[in-house]
C-alpha cells in the first residue's frame, strides 16, 4: 500500500514535468535540456523562500515563474542567437547549475521543519495519509486542465502548428520563433513547478534532483503516448500522465527486485531504452505488414 | 502591383561555385493579373518566388507590393498581405491538426493569434461551404487530421487556406506539379475560380505548358535569369504550346542538351 501510494505521488509529481517535456518534445520537435537545471531551479526556488517563510502554495507560482525565465533563456539563445536546439538548451543548463547553487546557497538544502503545501492543506485532517497524494492530484489536474485550455486557443494552435510545419507558420505571416519561445518557457515553467512540488513533498533541496530529469521526462511521454495510442478518447496530455506514473511504477518494480537506490540512474536509462526499443519494434511490425 | 527592380542574386558569392542567377532582372506586374511562368529547371523561376517572399536575400534591386517596399524585410512580415501555396502539399496544412482547426487558423491570418478560443463555432458552417465547393467530400472530414487526407485534398485545402483572407497576391509554386492529372485539373480550376472571384494578383510557376497556355493573362518564360518571352493579352491567347515548345527547343540545342 505504501509503495503503491508513493509510486502515485512521484509518478504524478513527475506528470507535471513530463507535461512541460510532451510540449517541447512533442509539440515542438526541439530536444530541449533546460530541463535538467530547470526542474531543481522549481525546487531550489521554493526551499529557501519556504525557510524564509513565504507562503508555500506562493512558492509554487514564484517557482514556476522561475522556470518561465529559464525557458526564455534557452528559446532566446536559440530564436535570437540562432544557435542549435540541443546546445541551446545545454547552455542554459549549465548556467543554471551555478544559479541553483546560488539560489539555495548550498547544494543541499533541507526543509524538514518548515511548513509545506502538504502540511497547511485544510484538508490534512480529512484525508489523512492520502493529503499528499490529492494535493499532488490537484497540481497535475491544474496543470492539466490550463494545458488542455492553452492548446484550443489561438496562440495555442499556432504553437501546435509551429513544430509541426514551420512554413505554414510564416506564411500566416507570424514569426516562427517567438511561437517557439512561448512553447519553451510554458514547457520550463511546468517542469520547474514539477520540481517545487519534489522538494516540498521529500521537503529538502538537492542540486543533483535534476539529473536525468529529461530522461524521465521524455521516457514517459514515449510511454503515454505509445500505450494509448489506440486509446482515441484520452487526450495526449492525459496519456502523458499515465504514462509518468507506469514509468514510475516500472522503477519500483525494478527496485523492488533488490537493486539498490545507488542503481536508480540506471535502470532509470536502462528503462527508457528499452520503451524507445519496444516503441520501434511496434514500428517496424507494422511498415512490414 | 508588384515590381522587381534590378534584382541581383548571386548564390555562393566570393566561392568557387560562384552562380549569378540574376543580375539586373526587372519585372513589374499589373494588379489582377495571372501571370504565368515557365522555364527549364535552373532558369530562375523558384528563386524568383523566394526572393519575393524573401526566403532568399538579394544582393541588390528593390522588391515592391502595392505601396510597400519589400526589400530587406523578414520574410514572415511579407506574408501579410501574400499567400503562398506550394509543391509539396503537405507544406500548405498542418498534418497533426484536424481539418477544422487548419481552416481555424488560416482564418484568423492577420489577426492576433492570442488567448481566444481556437476555433470560433460560428464559422464552422461558412467553413464547410467553403469546402463543399471542392467536391471532394471535405465538408464531412471537419475532425479528420489533414495528415490522413490524400495529397490533392490536401492542396486542395492548402489553396482555399492560402486565399481565405484578404490578400493582395497569391505565389503558386508548381502548386499541381506533384498531383494525378485529375486532381491537377480540379486544382488549377478553382485556383481560376478564386483568382477571379477574389481578384488577386497571381504569379503562378509551373512546368506544364498546356496550363500555362491555357490559365492566366500573361506568360513569361524564363532563361539564365531573363524573361525570353513576355507575352500578354492577345498575344497571350494566340500563343500555343507547340510555340513554347519550339523555343524551349532551341534554348537547348544552343545550351548543348
Amino acid at each position: 500500500m505504501a509503495i503503491t501510494l508513493s509510486i502515485l505521488e512521484q509518478g504524478l509529481i513527475y506528470a507535471v514535468l513530463a507535461l512541460g517535456v510532451y510540449i517541447t518534445y512533442k509539440i515542438l520537435d526541439f530536444p530541449d535540456l533546460t530541463v535538467d537545471s530547470s526542474f531543481p531551479l522549481g525546487a531550489a526556488v521554493s526551499a529557501i523562500l519556504i525557510t524564509k517563510g513565504l507562503n508555500a502554495y506562493l512558492c509554487l507560482i514564484v517557482s514556476f515563474l522561475a522556470g518561465a525565465a529559464a525557458g526564455l533563456t534557452t528559446g532566446i539563445i536559440h530564436v535570437k542567437f540562432k544557435v542549435r536546439d540541443l546546445l541551446s538548451g545545454i547552455i542554459t543548463m549549465t548556467m543554471l547549475y551555478s544559479i541553483n547553487l546560488h539560489i539555495a546557497g548550498k547544494a543541499n538544502l533541507p526543509i524538514f521543519n518548515s511548513e509545506n503545501i502538504f502540511s497547511i492543506s485544510p484538508l490534512k485532517d480529512y484525508l489523512g495519509g492520502f493529503n499528499t497524494l490529492f494535493i499532488i492530484f490537484l497540481v497535475v489536474l491544474a496543470a492539466k486542465l490550463v494545458l488542455d485550455w492553452y492548446l484550443k486557443t489561438k496562440s495555442g494552435y499556432l504553437l501546435r502548428a509551429v513544430g509541426d510545419n514551420p512554413t505554414l507558420v510564416t506564411s500566416l505571416s507570424k514569426d516562427n520563433g517567438t511561437v517557439k519561445i512561448i512553447g519553451l518557457v510554458i514547457a520550463n515553467a511546468l517542469v520547474s513547478l514539477s520540481g517545487a512540488v519534489m522538494c516540498q513533498q521529500q521537503r529538502f533541496f538537492e542540486i543533483s534532483m535534476g539529473t536525468g530529469a529529461i530522461v524521465i521526462g521524455l521516457a514517459s511521454v514515449i510511454i503515454g503516448i505509445n500505450l494509448f495510442k489506440t486509446a482515441s478518447f484520452l487526450k495526449p496530455t492525459t496519456a502523458v500522465i499515465l504514462g509518468s506514473v507506469v514509468y514510475k511504477a516500472c522503477v519500483a518494480i525494478a527496485i523492488s527486485f533488490g537493486l539498490s537506490a545507488t542503481d536508480m540512474k540506471l535502470i532509470t536509462g536502462a528503462l527508457f531504452l528499452a520503451v524507445l526499443i519496444l516503441g520501434n519494434l511496434g514500428k517496424g511490425k507494422k511498415s512490414n505488414a | 502591383m508588384l515590381e522587381l527592380r534590378n534584382i541581383k542574386k548571386i548564390f555562393n558569392q566570393n566561392t568557387v561555385n560562384e552562380t549569378t542567377v540574376f543580375d539586373n532582372f526587372n519585372l513589374s506586374v499589373k494588379k489582377g493579373d495571372f501571370v504565368s511562368v515557365i522555364g527549364s529547371n535552373g532558369s530562375g523561376k523558384t528563386t524568383m518566388l523566394n526572393i519575393i517572399c524573401g526566403s532568399l536575400p538579394i544582393e541588390g534591386g528593390e522588391i515592391i507590393i502595392g505601396d510597400r517596399n519589400l526589400t530587406g524585410q523578414k520574410e514572415y512580415k511579407r506574408y501579410k498581405n501574400i499567400g503562398r501555396v506550394y509543391q509539396n502539399p503537405s507544406l500548405g496544412t498542418c498534418p497533426s491538426m484536424t481539418l477544422l482547426e487548419n481552416m481555424s487558423l488560416a482564418d484568423n491570418k492577420g489577426k492576433i493569434y492570442g488567448l481566444g478560443r481556437g476555433t470560433d463555432k460560428k464559422r464552422i458552417n461558412y467553413y464547410k461551404q467553403l469546402l463543399s465547393r471542392l467536391n471532394l467530400g471535405l465538408e464531412d472530414k471537419l475532425y479528420v487530421k489533414v495528415g490522413l487526407l490524400s495529397g490533392g485534398q490536401r492542396q486542395a485545402v492548402a489553396l482555399l487556406m492560402s486565399t481565405m483572407t484578404p490578400i493582395d497576391f497569391l505565389i503558386l509554386d508548381e502548386h499541381t506539379a506533384a498531383l494525378d492529372p485529375k486532381t491537377a485539373e480540379v486544382i488549377m480550376q478553382l485556383t481560376r475560380e478564386l483568382v477571379i472571384e477574389k481578384k488577386i494578383t497571381a504569379i503562378m510557376v509551373t512546368h506544364n505548358l498546356k496550363y500555362a497556355v491555357e490559365y492566366g493573362n500573361r506568360l513569361i518564360m524564363m532563361c539564365d535569369g531573363k524573361a525570353i518571352i513576355d507575352k500578354s493579352g492577345k498575344e497571350k491567347e494566340e500563343i500555343s504550346v507547340d510555340d513554347i515548345l519550339d523555343t524551349f527547343n532551341k534554348i537547348s540545342i544552343e545550351k548543348g542538351n
